[in-house]
């Protein structure tokens, strides 16, 4: 069962990535030699567009801690409306996660322009904080739900339902 | 086309009870196109009975295939493989769908995951209206192409009605008034004049006052 405790854990983190502006600041943070937790995995898409709720459901299934899309600042998409597309989907993707029985913070939508390195390394600090107050992925330690009416009778939650937190 | 929208993954829990081989079977056409139960969103629901399943510590294996339409023997019988030895079908079609799917593999228990909404149009990416009835005595020849019987919310056939204001309806303000529409179009057309014939009470009978209704086209079948 779930040994590993909240807040003492390394989180696994996924990040989908646009190519022409998130990818593009991780890559500048490097370059930087700007310190951000090793936590999360990237991965480069060549728009948020291109994003679909599956892909982020199965980097949760897969026993990713938290998973997040990244995509271009508002008017600055290559391809005009990708990361309009990826934020709008982002809340459907979190109503899945509550009927399921997982906490709808372990997904979130951010904009980092390519030259906002800097921001990329709160954004990865803010995934990495949320993940380890959210302990766990329960489908990866065997726990039950975390959210949602079976959580309470699972003893899962201990800080009641939280609010959806704004990217 | 038919217009549906996914039932709530709870409700879709509830009704496996007891099952512990479970296909998820998606229909490729109308369903498939409002983006509720087509090829994608079995993967979906596939994917969240996995997990919620992991959660709750219930014992079901679920797999997923599509067929390009469920309302078609012919097209049902390539899901033969996939469907047997399945204690339960969530058939992710419309309700013709589930019904056809449970007569061609009697005695197989088959459950819905959309619930049929209406026959209608795609205003907008998302956003679906509807605009047909299947009343079964077409009047859009006369009402410049706007049904009245689906879109005005009295189904009235002489209308407006006094509830209409500002060319919307008085059931909701975001709800446009059918005949305003209508008026528009017949003006537009040049055709108000049709407007003041008066249209005597209709026949439903062709509609659903006559019951179930069946279609038999004796020149198809051979």
């Amino acid at each position: 069962m779930n040994d590993v405790k909240k807040g003492d854990f390394e989180p696994k983190i996924v990040a989908f990535a646009c190519e022409y502006c998130s990818y593009t600041a991780a890559d500048l943070a490097g370059s930087m030699r700007l310190q951000y937790p090793a936590s999360v995995r990237i991965i480069l898409i060549p728009c948020t567009g291109r994003m679909d709720a599956i892909m982020l459901l199965k980097a949760l299934d897969e026993g990713a801690d938290a998973v997040f899309v990244s995509g271009c600042q508002p008017g600055d998409c290559h391809f005009l409306r990708g990361n309009y597309r990826a934020k709008a989907m982002v809340p459907g993707v979190k109503k899945m996660l509550e009927e399921i029985g997982l906490d709808p913070d372990r997904v979130e939508f951010f904009h980092v322009a390519a030259s906002e390195a800097q921001r990329w390394v709160e954004v990865v600090e803010e995934m990495t904080a949320r993940a380890r107050r959210l302990g766990p992925n329960p489908l990866r330690t065997g726990g039950g739900p975390e959210y949602g009416p079976l959580a309470e009778k699972k003893g899962g939650k201990e800080d009641g339902p939280r609010r959806q937190a704004s990217a | 086309m038919i217009v549906g929208e996914r039932k709530p993954l709870e409700e879709i829990i509830e009704s496996l009870e007891g099952a512990e081989k479970v296909l998820v079977a998606g229909c490729g056409t109308c369903v498939a196109i409002c983006m509720a139960g087509g090829e994608k969103e079995v993967g979906m629901l596939a994917s969240e009975l996995k997990m919620a399943a992991k959660l709750r510590d219930m014992k079901i294996e679920v797999s997923e295939a599509t067929a390009q339409r469920q309302c078609d023997k012919e097209y049902l019988d390539t899901l033969k493989d996939d469907v047997k030895g399945k204690d339960v079908v969530i058939s992710m079609a419309c309700g013709i769908g589930v019904q056809y799917m449970a007569l061609n593999y009697e005695p197989m228990r088959v459950v819905p995951a959309v619930n049929t909404d209406f026959l209608g149009a795609n205003l907008d990416v998302g956003e679906w209206a509807e605009y047909c009835q299947s009343c079964g005595d077409c009047v859009l020849a006369d009402t410049g192409g706007v049904c009245p019987i689906a879109r005005c919310s009295k189904s009235l056939l002489n209308g407006p009605c006094g509830g209409s204001a500002d060319g919307k309806c008085e059931i909701d303000p975001e709800t446009e008034c059918a005949w305003q529409l209508i008026y528009d179009r017949m003006k537009a057309l040049g055709r108000l004049e049709k407007l003041t014939e008066i249209r005597p009470p209709r026949s439903w009978k062709t509609s659903r006052d006559g019951g179930p209704r069946r279609l038999v086209r004796e020149d198809q079948k051979a």
